[in-house]
């Protein structure tokens, strides 16, 4: 079959533009916004443009919260440049690993305006991270501590559990969260985060589900490391880890609801879960 | 054939003009008011869906992050949006059968172009949709035709999401858009020629089967997914009735599948290959009462399919989606014959291929450039006697959206497009047509 040269150089002009323009993009930012490179890193240059796309509606051009929705959401969004993040695996006031902040867009912040990430391909949330890092100075000046340790899950029981309500009521938790856990102690309404917002504790009772992740270990690691930015403090000082093993089969016996669909479960009993 | 072609001439400005009054339909501003993210959140371009907003619509319109269920939701919000796209348009059609005397229908024929231009309005889209309760969503959307002022309903349809906790297990019922390989609900080109897909729609001159896939459609659906979105699965039964409301006159169902698979290529992101398949039937006539046709008693059901396989790429900023497609109708339905009745000579069944290749330059979330061409090949004609390449057909699209903001609240599109078909032999004295619609107007949602 003999191919007329008009279409012969036509295909090999089209092939050539679309590999060159796919090469090009692929060489820069994904589906994001076009945006100048400045001094960004290639990941932190495609990261921005697709923070522009999918999150300055809420953390803002400036990372620093105060998006066009900011004024409409509870809890507020999180300021980037204070670089303060709850869901971490370090310790109480130091930066989190890339990995934290790559679980957090991942999995979303449970009760929250803060959705799952997981739809976006992995080197787009790499590069958001990238991003957000560059909101803040401490990334450049300070290296996030080493990841907390987290010891092996004795099985629960009932002494684990009781002694687990001890441990609650001794570290005063229930002044916060409530003697019941329903997140109406006594100072529930008195709390504030760092930015001065008020706060709600957690509805411990409530789901299953919480803000850095819904197993036992994330439940674990909340207790040991704090929400950096908010009241809750770390107990890791405080308590020892089979103390902590203790809160956590404590808490777990507060949720009836507990292996079940959290969300599902909360049908019909709004709680404005806590921070 | 001068009264096929004729009958072809009226038909496609009958199309055109029907495809005109129907929009395209989801782009919801609605969603983007509750959850406070930005359209470019969910949309590669509006309404062309990214991969966050196929997964939010694959879980029933929820972003699972617990603020779902309406009970969350300020009292006054209100899950309602409106879509409308005022413009200017032309329209060019060359060959049409026409009376030689105006209004004389025994003066003779010949062929005539029609150009015509103007201002012009569709009809308006009110979107409502969300969850009625957690993991039980819903999508109403009735439609105002311009020309008329009737309210039909393009979209009536409840969810049951997560069925036994499970994304696998999804099922819908009402009327919706079948789970298309491309949706032409958020098709991105507007115009009367490029604002449908021939993929769909075609049909061999002559031919009554009144189904068509790009219609949304009654019945029901069992839909799921996997955790990551990667594959995704729907099956559909229908009533034969082409998403016209009442009883179907066939007593007969339609069936609809499609199945996909998408896998992440390093640096190039998602990717999706798929399959789909839609068999039916149709009756070819009605009982009759002194003459008069009974409804719902149709009889001597004829059969007919459509089969495809498409793939979907993304290169950075570049995508494109290839799709091929086989179908026939029975050649009862394909030469409008009761099938009590003798068919005429040469009457067979048609087959015909069509592809598609639709590809998108997304240089930002607010500027879009879109071109598509559209095929189809007889490969059977319906009659013996037709030549071969008669009604094969092809169709060109080119268009760009520019978005001058991007936020939660609406939307607004600045719409450029240009589209032409070409039709072969079907002209009166059997050459081609062709069709030409040039397009420009603001399309916005609030």
């Amino acid at each position: 079959m003999r191919i007329r040269p008009q279409i012969l150089y036509c295909s090999i002009l089209l092939i050539s533009l679309a590999t060159g323009v796919a090469s090009a993009q692929n060489a820069g930012a994904s589906s994001g916004y076009p945006v100048a490179q400045g001094k960004l890193t290639e990941p932190e240059h495609r990261g921005k443009g697709l923070y522009r796309r999918y999150c300055v509606g809420c953390h803002g051009v400036r990372g620093d919260g105060n998006g066009e929705n900011a004024p409409y959401l509870d809890p507020k969004p999180r300021d980037f440049t204070q670089a303060t993040f709850k869901c971490r695996s370090t310790a109480s006031g130091s930066l989190p690993l890339d990995s934290d902040l790559y679980a957090t867009i991942t999995r979303g912040i449970h009760a929250s305006g803060m959705p799952s990430w997981n739809p976006l391909p992995s080197r787009d949330r790499s590069d958001l991270i990238a991003y957000i890092k560059t909101f803040s100075p401490r990334f450049h000046e300070e290296q996030p501590g080493p990841a907390l340790p987290i010891p092996a899950e004795p099985p629960a029981s009932a002494e684990s559990t009781q002694r687990g309500a001890a441990v609650f009521q001794d570290m005063n938790c229930w002044s916060c969260h409530g003697k019941d856990g329903r997140g109406n102690g006594p100072s529930a309404h008195t709390l504030t985060d760092s930015r001065g917002y008020p706060i709600t504790p957690y509805d411990l009772t409530t789901g299953s589900r919480f803000k850095c992740g819904e197993s036992d270990r994330d439940l674990f690691r909340d207790l040991m490391t704090g929400l950096d930015g908010t009241p809750m403090p770390s107990f890791t000082d405080a308590l020892k880890p089979d103390q902590l093993w203790d809160v956590v089969h404590y808490i777990r016996s507060l949720q009836t609801n507990h292996g079940q669909d959290g969300e599902a479960a909360m049908v019909g009993s709004k709680t404005e879960t806590g921070k | 054939m001068s009264i096929v072609t004729n009958k072809l001439g009226a038909l496609a400005l009958l199309l055109g003009a029907t495809l005109a009054l129907v929009q395209p339909a989801q782009a919801i501003p609605a969603f983007a008011r509750k959850y406070g993210l930005p359209c470019s959140a969910c949309h590669e371009a509006w309404p062309k869906l990214n991969s966050f907003g196929q997964t939010f619509k694959d879980e029933g319109y929820q972003l699972n992050n617990d603020r779902d269920a309406p009970f969350y939701q300020n009292p006054a919000y209100w899950p309602v949006a409106m879509r409308i796209t005022p413009h200017w348009h032309f329209e060019g059609n060359s060959r049409v059968a026409s009376d030689v005397v105006p209004g004389d229908g025994t003066s003779g024929q010949q062929q005539s172009t029609i150009n015509a231009s103007g201002f012009d309005l569709p009809g308006i889209d009110i979107l409502t949709g969300g969850t009625l309760a957690k993991n039980i969503s819903f999508l109403l959307v009735p439609s105002i035709e311009s020309d008329s002022g009737t309210i039909s309903f393009e979209s009536a349809w409840v969810r049951l999401d997560r069925l036994h906790g499970s994304p696998w297990l999804n099922f819908k019922f009402g009327k919706f858009e079948l789970d298309l390989p491309i949706s032409e609900k958020r098709i991105m080109t507007l115009s009367n020629n490029g604002g449908f897909y021939q993929l769909y729609h075609f049909l061999p001159p002559g031919d009554v089967t009144p189904t068509s896939m790009g219609d949304n459609q009654l019945g029901a659906e069992l839909l799921g997914h996997s955790a990551d979105d990667h594959t995704r699965y729907a099956l559909s039964l229908l009533s034969s009735s082409d998403g016209e409301l009442g009883l179907p006159g066939g007593r007969s169902y339609d069936g609809y599948f499609h199945l996909s698979q998408a896998f992440l290529l390093p640096h190039l992101g998602l990717q999706r290959v798929g399959a789909y398949g839609y068999v039916g039937l149709a009756p070819t006539f009605l009982l009759t009462s002194d003459g008069v046709p009974i409804p719902g008693s149709g009889r001597g059901n004829r059969s007919f399919y459509r089969a495809g396989a498409y793939a979907s790429f993304y290169l950075g900023r570049f995508d494109f989606t290839g799709l091929v497609q086989r179908a026939s109708d029975n050649v009862f339905l394909a030469n409008a014959t009761a099938a009590n009745q003798t068919l005429p000579d040469g009457a067979q069944s048609p087959v015909w291929n069509t592809g598609t290749l639709e590809a998108h330059y997304t240089y930002s979330p607010q500027l879009v450039f879109i071109g598509r061409y559209e095929l189809v090949r007889m490969t059977r004609q319906a009659l013996a006697t037709n030549p071969g390449d008669f009604a094969n057909l092809d169709a060109f699209t080119l268009g760009y959206r520019y978005y001058p903001f991007m936020h939660s609240r609406a939307g607004l599109a600045w719409h450029q497009e240009v589209a032409t078909v070409r039709s072969k032999l079907t002209s009166l004295n059997g050459q081609d047509q062709r069709s030409t619609s040039v397009f420009m107007g603001f399309d916005f949602a609030f």
